[in-house]
């Protein structure tokens, strides 16, 4: 606490960040504070965090809602500091803004597995961390909102009451240690309350106090059950989805956009849309089309309607070829080599296996949209996503103006899954909106260009080779081709050139906690410009699989029990991990006798900073098989949010069985050949096994709780498939080849 | 023509398209946001409103063939009056991200109008139209045999 010094109200928040990092490279401009970008018109706002007026307190949070319930964990943590009572706090999410520049997912962006992570390298990653708010990363992804928001919004709760304190004990003449805070007021030794709201105006020109956050022990409302703040809205139909924006005298559109994904537009014939009833007109927005409409469906119905000459994509045209393309990666030399450990040979039984996992799609329930208003060289956005500052630098290239005239509004998100840190769909509102001035029009995807126009998770094709001898691994040499995410992504985010190593195509293969004498992975990147991007787990979505299904292969060929085998070699690497492993065992009752015409399967995997141990029941009704029940324990080191925490962990796991079973996007003559859901589906209540979740709490660092509930589906699920059946699954999605009542 | 069509009690008369799906009369013509697009062909169930009490797809009926009196998230219970599964959609945190969700509550109404104490494979044979993306269906289970308990003790 010491080294923060004095600091001006301003840089409060820098400065709380830099603590919570605890370091400080002396690097000058990272610690050049932020404009604080709030200005309400009532009340004080006390922080970029924390706005205290009449109606009580407002926590505002850089991090979007798409479902996963940060913002609410967020408010939580400041409540927890400021003592108010939740029912009377407030969420808002901040304007975009670089003071709500994500620490922690640059930390992630450091070379080396999480889970063995140095001090001295953590100390790394969070000064990289600091340079975020250069780079204006104010992005909700990667499973870091908590991660980041755990010592800043605890710090501004903590300096706001104090700031209160002082304020109350001025004006009453009472000593500050005389005082306490409680349901949002400070109470005098003789019953004098003085609300937060008649104290925050002069409180918030006070220098903030610097005071450590509460002990754990101390905790009123984290790690205990409290109800979402967004909850009511999302039962009753009142919470506004980007979808559900609505300005005097908007319009409403859609766009049509090449098929051949990137390729151009050679002419188009907007004749037939015209004769529609509703359209109204058909704009070029380079590359394709927008038809602008009294309705959405009228807009839709027109851009059908539209007669278009596409010009090719330039990518290979259909899946085999691209596959080829992929599995040529192989022939190069690697972009990456983040494990290389022992010999590479060992004596003893070996095995090789090829996997090949296909592209994904996002498919959140809301389909892409934004809203725009152009007007006077301006535009203002109201969009649906995870990235505010991306979205500004695409609306502001879409309509042709600078970023500093574009004003972005983030509104709830009907599902993210990594789909909505892209900006695409704002840069086409944007392209539309320029062509109407003074006119807000609503653009929105219709569910098949949705799923034909996304970037997708990467397809991928792994090659392994294992050695087991006397019952252990010995070998493990995995590589794997695939296309490189960071090439595509960092350049379309942040504008500027994203090569080198991608971590995120081997992440989840090469930081896994076993301790194998030789121990090898090589990322092989294919280059081509298929759009590809996020998901939710990224690599860790592809490589938990065939890390997990490779190990459950050698367990096999070392003729063992799959649990015990994982657990012999993971626990002399990580008594954490090891943890997780052994209370799954329990929780499953893996080792008691199983039903008649069942059978189970177990994967692990470490990441976003949470182990994840999984099991999957099926079991063969009349020959086809259904996924009866799952079982999850994790360990993010702290439970702040239970209730929050077992929705994610539960919605984790069916996003994974989901890709597992139907996910799949498919090319042919270079257009994607799934459309809608019945082509490719998403799990049903009816298909979806019940499941139990425990957290572990022996974590020494706070891990994330969005994704790591993803990655050990999938193979769970395929290794208890190979218990069931003998048909080991090497690629997705598993309808092709096992028949499930779903 | 206006077409006339009463909707949440309202007797109203649309000036649009007889072709138009009810859903996007709803949500465009009308401002009724509650009710979602996920797919438009009737494989997603986010739409789902009741035509005299009985679930449909409003992404498959035209506002020319809507038959009867329609209802609508915003008429099934309203944040000062909740319907009793909406307080057991809360009391058991059920929404992720919420999109998928009145058409949910407005599938499960029917459902529980027709079977007041539905088992497992009952729920899931209502319920398996109406997908939900961000993975609730535990929840949802739990808050229909919740909501189906506390009907039959309101009715006892
Ligand atoms: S939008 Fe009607 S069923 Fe999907
Ligand atoms: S809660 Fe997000 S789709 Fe169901």
């Amino acid at each position: 606490m010491s080294r923060i010094g004095k600091i001006t109200r301003r840089a409060f928040l820098v400065g709380a960040a830099a603590v919570a990092g605890g370091v400080a490279f002396g690097v000058y401009k990272v610690r050049q504070p932020i404009p604080n970008p709030l200005h309400p018109e009532e009340g004080s706002a006390m922080s970029a965090f924390l706005i205290i007026d009449q109606d009580g307190v407002t926590v505002v949070s850089g991090r979007a809602d798409m479902g996963q319930g940060a913002q609410s964990t967020l408010a939580m943590l400041v409540a927890e500091e400021l003592d108010v009572d939740w029912e009377s706090v407030t969420l808002a999410h901040g304007p975009a803004s670089a003071a709500y520049y994500n620490k922690a997912m640059l930390e992630s962006a450091i070379p080396g597995a999480d889970y063995n992570q140095s001090s001295w390298l953590r100390a790394v990653g969070e000064s990289l961390g600091e340079v975020g708010k250069l780079l204006g990363t104010q992005i909700t992804g990667g499973s870091t909102s908590i991660k980041d928001g755990y010592e800043k919004m605890r710090l501004a709760g903590a300096s706001a009451r104090e700031a209160l304190k002082m304020v109350a004990a001025r004006r009453l003449g009472v000593a500050l240690d005389q005082l306490t805070t409680e349901g949002g007021a400070v109470i005098a030794p003789d019953g004098t309350r003085l609300p937060y709201a008649e104290l925050a105006e002069e409180a918030a020109t006070l220098e903030p106090p610097q005071v450590e956050p509460r002990r754990r022990a101390d905790w009123k409302i984290l790690g205990t059950e409290r109800p979402r703040r967004d909850m009511l809205a999302k039962v009753t139909g009142t919470e506004s989805y980007g979808i559900d924006t609505r300005l005097p005298g908007m319009k409403f559109a859609t766009v049509r956009m090449n098929p051949y994904l990137g390729g151009a537009m050679r002419r188009f014939d907007p004749a037939p849309a015209l004769e529609i009833p509703g359209v109204e007109q058909v704009l070029d927005i380079d590359g394709g089309i927008a038809v602008i409409a009294r309705n959405t469906w009228a807009a839709f119905q027109g851009a059908q309607a539209v007669e278009i000459d596409w010009a090719p994509a330039d990518y290979p045209a259909d899946s085999e070829a691209i596959f080829a393309t992929i599995a040529a990666a192989f022939d190069d030399s690697p972009n990456s080599t983040m494990r290389d450990d022992g010999p590479e040979t060992q004596p003893g039984t070996e095995i090789t296996a090829e996997y090949r996992l296909p592209y994904l799609s996002h498919a959140p329930m809301e389909p892409q949209n934004a809203t725009a208003l152009f007007e006077d060289g301006a535009l203002t956005l109201w969009a649906p996503n995870q990235a505010p500052l991306v979205q500004q630098r695409a609306a502001a290239l879409g309509a042709g103006i600078d970023r500093d005239k574009v004003t972005v509004h983030t509104t709830a998100m009907g599902g993210g899954f990594g789909r909505r840190g892209e900006s695409d769909y704002s840069n086409l509102a944007a392209r539309v909106a320029r062509q109407m001035p003074g006119v807000p029009v609503q653009v929105t995807w219709s569910r098949e260009e949705d799923m034909t126009h996304d970037l997708y998770r990467p397809a991928v094709v792994a090659r392994l080779r294992g050695v087991v001898e006397g019952g252990a691994a010995k070998l493990f040499d995995a590589q794997i081709a695939g296309q490189s995410l960071m090439a595509q992504v960092v350049p379309r985010m942040f504008g500027f050139p994203g090569g080198g190593p991608d971590r995120s195509l081997v992440e989840g293969l090469f930081d896994q906690p076993y301790r194998i004498p030789s121990y090898r992975v090589r990322g092989y990147t294919a280059e081509f410009p298929l759009p590809v991007s996020f998901w939710r787990s990224v690599g860790s979505s592809h490589n938990g699989f065939i890390h997990e299904s490779f190990i459950d292969e050698m367990a096999h060929a070392a003729g063992r029990d799959p649990m015990d085998f994982r657990l012999e070699l993971v626990r002399p690497e990580s008594p954490v991990a090891a943890g997780v492993l052994e209370a799954v065992r329990e929780m499953s009752g893996w080792d008691q006798p199983r039903r008649p015409g069942t059978a189970m399967g177990v994967a692990m995997c470490w990441s976003f900073g949470t182990p994840v141990a999984q099991v999957i029941e099926v079991e063969d009704q009349d020959g086809r098989i259904r996924i009866t029940r799952g079982w999850i324990v994790c360990d993010p080191g702290v439970v702040l949010d239970p209730v929050n925490l077992e929705a994610q962990m539960q919605g984790g796991m069916i996003f994974g069985l989901s890709a597992a079973v139907h996910g799949q996007i498919t090319f042919a003559d270079g257009a994607v050949e799934q459309w809608n859901f019945p082509d490719t589906d998403g799990l049903r209540i009816s298909g979806a096994p019940a499941i139990e979740v425990r957290a572990l709490q022996t974590n020494p660092h706070l891990g994330g709780v969005g994704e790591p509930g993803t990655p050990p589906a999938a193979p769970a699920l395929a290794n208890a498939l190979f218990a069931l059946t003998g048909t080991r699954a090497r690629e997705l999605p598993l309808d092709r080849t096992f028949d499930f009542v779903l | 023509m206006p077409i006339p069509l009463t909707i949440n009690g309202t007797a109203r008369q649309i000036d649009a398209p007889e072709e138009t799906p009810l859903l996007w009369v709803l949500r465009d013509e009308l401002g009724l946001t509650g009710t979602k697009y996920g797919c438009g062909v009737g494989a997603c169930g986010a739409c789902t409103v009741h035509i005299d009490g009985e679930a449909v797809r409003s992404c498959q009926v035209t506002l020319g063939d809507a038959w009867g009196e329609v209802t609508t998230i915003e008429g099934l219970g309203t944040p000062d009056a909740l319907h009793v599964l909406q307080t057991a959609w809360l009391r058991h945190q059920v929404a992720q991200c919420g999109y998928c969700q009145s058409g949910q509550i407005m599938q499960a109404a029917d459902l529980l109008s027709q079977n007041p104490n539905p088992s497992d494979d009952e729920i899931d044979a209502a319920m398996s139209g109406n997908l939900c993306r961000c993975g609730t269906y535990n929840r949802i289970r739990a808050a229909i045999h919740d909501a189906a308990g506390q009907m039959q003790e309101a009715s006892l």
